[in-house]
């Protein structure tokens, strides 16, 4: 039981997680077609800038301006090269992103090097908030979810509520129709890909200090984020939250589950073993397991269902 | 058995809540050219699509020299003997204009995915792409890439496309619009030409085109053909003139 | 009717002797490269370049050719390494007949089996998502290799020797310089093989379906079956790269099967330039140098291929096999002596962003890593420490790259007015 409701907390907190990181990169596809390679890239800038900036001034600073800074290089790579390829189509503006990723992840190697950088969580946020039984449950983590929580009300009311949010979505589906009323489409293009880096940013500002923060940490959660928009659904922020959360459950469960196949047949009275046939394939259990169930979801969700779970619009 | 190229029986298709054709019915004999008028948005393309197999019937049956197609898949329906042009060119930019036609031609001269032939030595795809490519004149301009040809060339190379492959069956989707007067008229000798022979099914806004080319002409208004007939008797059809000019006869059709 | 010219891949036509001289020149080539270049690094880059040359032509078919950007195209020639390493361990010990040179062809049906198993449903859709199902099918297969060490070797990989059996024709492959041998062969038989693709059916189609699937289909052909072909034959002969890398180096480990070989492999492909036949081989050969020899030099040969990487997407999308034309223009009908000046200005402005671009990331890189070089520039040693060069150095790149980029635009401007034909200049976007 207390099992069951740690695991579930921790995935919850993981899942939201995945849904800051992933929120940024359903915006930018939807408005712009473009699959942004470089997303967890700027996950990992926030991570880093957030480590850089509360150095100096402490965390709650680098809280604020790190996710600024992100999307301020965000939108600088937008007006600057994304836009110099949008005329050769989405595949080229994915390659661009795909190049920016690695430029990127070396930048950021030549300035604070290759291994893990001791970002941490404030003192003030460190320790249990509640114990459950024998094990706790961080201050952190549920500082992480409260985060994430304002940040899916926050773009919410910006889009539903305010004249800029309304642009928005109307140059979601209608760009050109959008221009020609006036509104200066490649500008809201520019801020809407700034936004959505400074998202990602943000996420890692909160979440390189509770993981770890290195240059791999584009590269591990990078994969995860593209199987959330997929799965959720390609423009859907909703979809994207939905998909956020069953994975950040079916991998924190994963993770703790030590069976296999095989104890499996052994419970039910085979008499399996190293010698019996496939024990080779079977000997692997469920936590080993993990780390692929995004990609075999991915898999089967674009063959089944390429819209995926609330999608409106294919690749 | 039957002598209809291509029979509609009750055609329905809905777009989500909206029904854009609503119980369409027609019946083209072989051999005859049809013209499908009518006012904007009522249907026209779509019928070619539901008929080509871009889209698939809500309801009701398209019959095509005896087989039903209705749930076909393009492909599928091309390989029984339809061909249809489209109205924005839809033709392989990157390829040269002789191997758009090569390509056209291929699967009716009964090629497939070969790996184990070389195109060039395909004497019978060779002769067919040549001799289409001097149908539609564009003979100098042979090994231009398709996507650099002038929007009328493009729109022969459309139609070259669309013959290539010896379909009974042709459908031609606005293949003047765009066009100047002058290159109006080739194109539709040129269509003269290279339907000899085959049944010709064709959306045009020009009617004097309509007029000049057509045996039959299908009047397709709010997604339903309400007059089908010859051109004299539908220039007289007092529904017709309605839907076009709301109620004022006389007018512009002489 | 006898057909004096044939059509090449660009649908201009070539006549048939100086096709054939073209095929000569390439064996030659092959053959007189150890000659020129006898060293043993030399020996065994090249040896490095010809597998990477395969695996290129073989990603080509899928995205110069067929418009299918995939993320994992290294499982086919992971997987063809695999089963490649386990023959000829296999082989080694007695339990298998199979002679080195035929190894290949087993790597070959292992990534055409693979392509045969997953490509049906892979290639119903195209576009972004095929590319994100080879990026999560790359994924898995790269965590599934971890997963089963008995096949896959764990972390150490499986090594093998590749000097085993009867001598065939006196060579055992032991030394590097037989192996670039077989490598060889085996880059001259896949390159010509994969070129007839190019002028088949099958190689006509997956242009058009590349160019507009839709229509296609409306002339009689199914795009998917067109694409799920196309895979299965790139993924044989991805599988027989993979193979003829194994036997280079011995040893397969999950590394042949990760996203950075696939990315790789991408980055080669799309620098050499995806519009033409020999573009891959040419972004081998670049990517293979700058990978393996330039890493040797300086630790910010990665930044290099990035930037360059960068570099030919925005300002050169056909790679860099897309601007031996207007280049070739250039030098026909473009040296008026009113132009050389501003020719001259160009060439200059270049090397001066060049080198301070260069400088910058050197001395960058300096302060990070210690493989790093040493700048002298002109018998002066440029000290990290003192920022005078700092400035000399940033203010090189800046005024290199702020004039740079005038001049070719006027360098671009002269070009297109020497056009002679519509034809000249080919369209080098592939998206």
């Amino acid at each position: 039981m207390e099992f069951i409701l740690i695991t579930l907390l921790n995935s919850l907190s993981y899942g939201l997680l995945l849904f800051m990181m992933s929120s940024g990169l359903t915006l930018i596809f939807s408005m712009m077609g473009v699959l942004n390679f470089a997303h967890a890239s700027f996950y990992m800038l926030g991570a880093y800038f957030a480590y850089a900036i509360s150095a100096q001034t402490g965390f709650w600073v680098a809280l604020v301006v790190a996710p600024v800074l992100v999307g301020v290089v965000g939108a600088l790579i937008e007006r600057y090269g994304l836009r110099a390829v949008h005329k050769y189509g989405h595949v080229a503006e994915l390659l661009y992103t795909f190049g920016m990723a690695y430029l990127i992840l070396e930048g950021v190697q030549l300035i604070w090097g290759r291994s893990a950088v001791p970002y941490a969580i404030p003192a003030e946020l460190d320790g249990p908030l509640f114990t459950l039984f024998t094990t706790s449950f961080p201050k952190y983590r549920a500082f992480m979810m409260g985060v994430a929580i304002l940040m899916l009300a926050s773009i919410y009311l910006l889009l539903t509520k305010t004249r800029v949010g309304m642009v928005i979505q109307a140059a979601l589906t209608h760009p050109m129709m959008v221009e020609s009323l006036g509104h200066n489409v490649p500008r809201v293009f520019m801020l809407v890909f700034g936004g959505g880096c400074a998202l990602a940013g943000l996420a890692g500002v909160v979440g390189g200090n509770a993981f770890v923060t290195e240059p791999g940490m584009a590269a591990t959660v990078g994969s995860v984020i593209f199987v959330v928009v997929v799965v959720g659904g390609m423009g859907s922020l909703l979809g994207a939250l939905l998909a956020s959360l069953i994975i950040g459950v079916v991998q924190t469960f994963a993770v703790a589950i030590d069976y296999s196949p095989v104890h499996m047949l052994k419970a039910v009275g085979f008499n399996y073993g190293p010698n019996s046939f496939g024990y080779g394939f079977l000997d692997v259990t469920v936590a080993q397991v993990a780390p692929i169930l995004p990609y075999a979801l991915l898999v089967l969700v674009l063959i089944l269902r390429p819209r995926g779970l609330l999608g409106k619009r294919e690749g | 058995m039957s002598t209809l190229a291509l029979e509609l029986k009750d055609v329905r298709k809905s777009f989500g809540a909206a029904e854009i054709i609503r119980g369409s019915k027609l019946q083209v004999p072989k051999g005859e050219r049809f013209a499908v008028i009518g006012p904007n948005g009522a249907g026209k393309s779509t019928l070619f699509n539901l008929i080509s197999g871009r889209f698939g019937v809500s309801s009701g049956e398209i019959i095509l020299n005896g087989h039903r197609i209705d749930s076909l898949l393009p492909q599928e329906i091309n390989r029984l003997g339809l061909a249809r042009s489209f109205q924005i060119t839809n033709i392989f930019n990157k390829l040269s204009v002789y191997e758009n036609l090569q390509c056209a031609v291929l699967w009716s001269q009964g090629y497939r995915y070969s790996i184990f032939r070389r195109l060039s030595q395909l004497q019978s795809v060779n002769e067919r792409a040549q001799e289409v490519l001097e149908l539609i004149g564009l003979q100098d301009r042979r090994n231009v890439k398709a996507g650099l040809l002038t929007y009328a060339e493009q729109r022969a190379l459309e139609i070259g496309i669309t013959v290539a492959g010896n379909a009974e069956v042709i459908l031609l989707d606005e293949p003047t619009a765009g066009m100047s007067r002058s290159e109006s008229d080739a194109a539709i000798e040129l269509i003269r030409k290279v339907t000899q022979g085959k049944t010709l099914l064709m959306v045009e806004h020009d009617l004097s085109v309509v007029f000049g080319l057509a045996d039959k002409i299908a009047v397709v208004v709010y997604g339903q053909v309400i007059a089908c007939d010859t051109p004299e008797k539908i220039r007289a059809n007092v529904q017709v003139q309605e839907a076009y000019l709301g109620g004022h006869a006389e007018a512009e059709v002489q | 009717m006898q057909m004096k010219n044939i059509q090449t891949t660009q649908g201009s036509e070539m006549s048939i002797s100086r096709f054939t001289l073209i095929w000569v020149a390439f064996m030659g080539l092959l053959i007189a490269a150890p000659i020129a270049f006898p060293s043993a690094t030399a020996v065994a880059l090249m040896s490095q370049m010809g597998t990477a040359m395969i695996f290129g032509l073989s990603y080509n078919m899928l995205l110069g050719q067929g418009g299918m950007l995939s993320f994992g195209h290294a499982v086919f020639s992971g997987l063809g390494g695999f089963m490649a390493v386990h023959a000829m361990n296999h082989a080694g010990a007695g339990n298998l007949w199979l002679p080195l040179p035929l190894v290949p062809l087993v790597g070959g049906m292992t990534g055409m089996a693979f392509a045969v198993l997953i490509g049906y449903v892979i290639t119903r859709k195209s576009g972004t998502t095929f590319a994100m199902i080879t990026l999560g099918i790359g994924e898995m297969i790269f965590a599934s290799s971890l997963m089963y060490p008995g096949f896959f070797g764990g972390e150490g990989g499986v090594s093998t020797n590749r000097v085993y059996g009867v001598k065939i024709f006196g060579l055992n492959f032991g030394s590097q310089l037989q192996v670039y041998g077989l490598i060889s062969v085996w880059l001259f038989l896949c390159t010509a093989a994969i070129y007839w693709f190019t002028t088949t059916p099958l190689g006509r189609i997956i242009n058009a379906v590349r160019d507009n699937d839709e229509r296609t289909a409306f002339i009689g052909f199914d795009p998917k079956l067109a694409r799920y072909f196309t895979l299965i034959v790139s993924g044989f002969f991805a599988g027989i790269s993979g193979a003829l890398s194994v036997i280079n180096f011995e040893i397969a480990s999950a590394e042949n099967l990760s996203a950075g070989r696939s990315g790789a492999v991408l980055l080669f492909t799309f620098i050499g330039g995806v519009s033409s036949f020999i573009g891959p081989m040419v972004g081998a050969v670049v990517g293979v140098l700058m990978t393996v020899l330039l890493s040797d030099f300086t630790p910010a040969w990665h930044m290099y291929l990035g930037l360059l990487f960068v570099l030919v997407v925005v300002y050169a999308p056909g790679g860099l096999t897309s601007l031996h034309h207007p280049l070739l223009n250039l030098l026909r009908h473009g040296l008026s002596p009113r132009n050389i000046p501003k020719f001259v200005l160009t060439i200059l402005s270049a090397l001066v962003a060049f080198f301070g671009t260069v400088c910058l990331l050197e001395l960058l890189y300096q302060r990070v890593s210690p493989a790093a070089v040493e700048l002298v520039v002109l018998g002066l040693k440029l000290d990290p420490e003192q920022s005078i060069t700092w400035w000399f150095v940033l203010l090189s790149m800046v005024i290199g790259v702020t004039t740079l980029k005038p001049c070719l635009r006027w360098v671009v401007k002269v070009e297109s007015k020497q056009r002679t034909s519509p034809t000249a200049f080919q369209e080098g976007g592939s998206a």
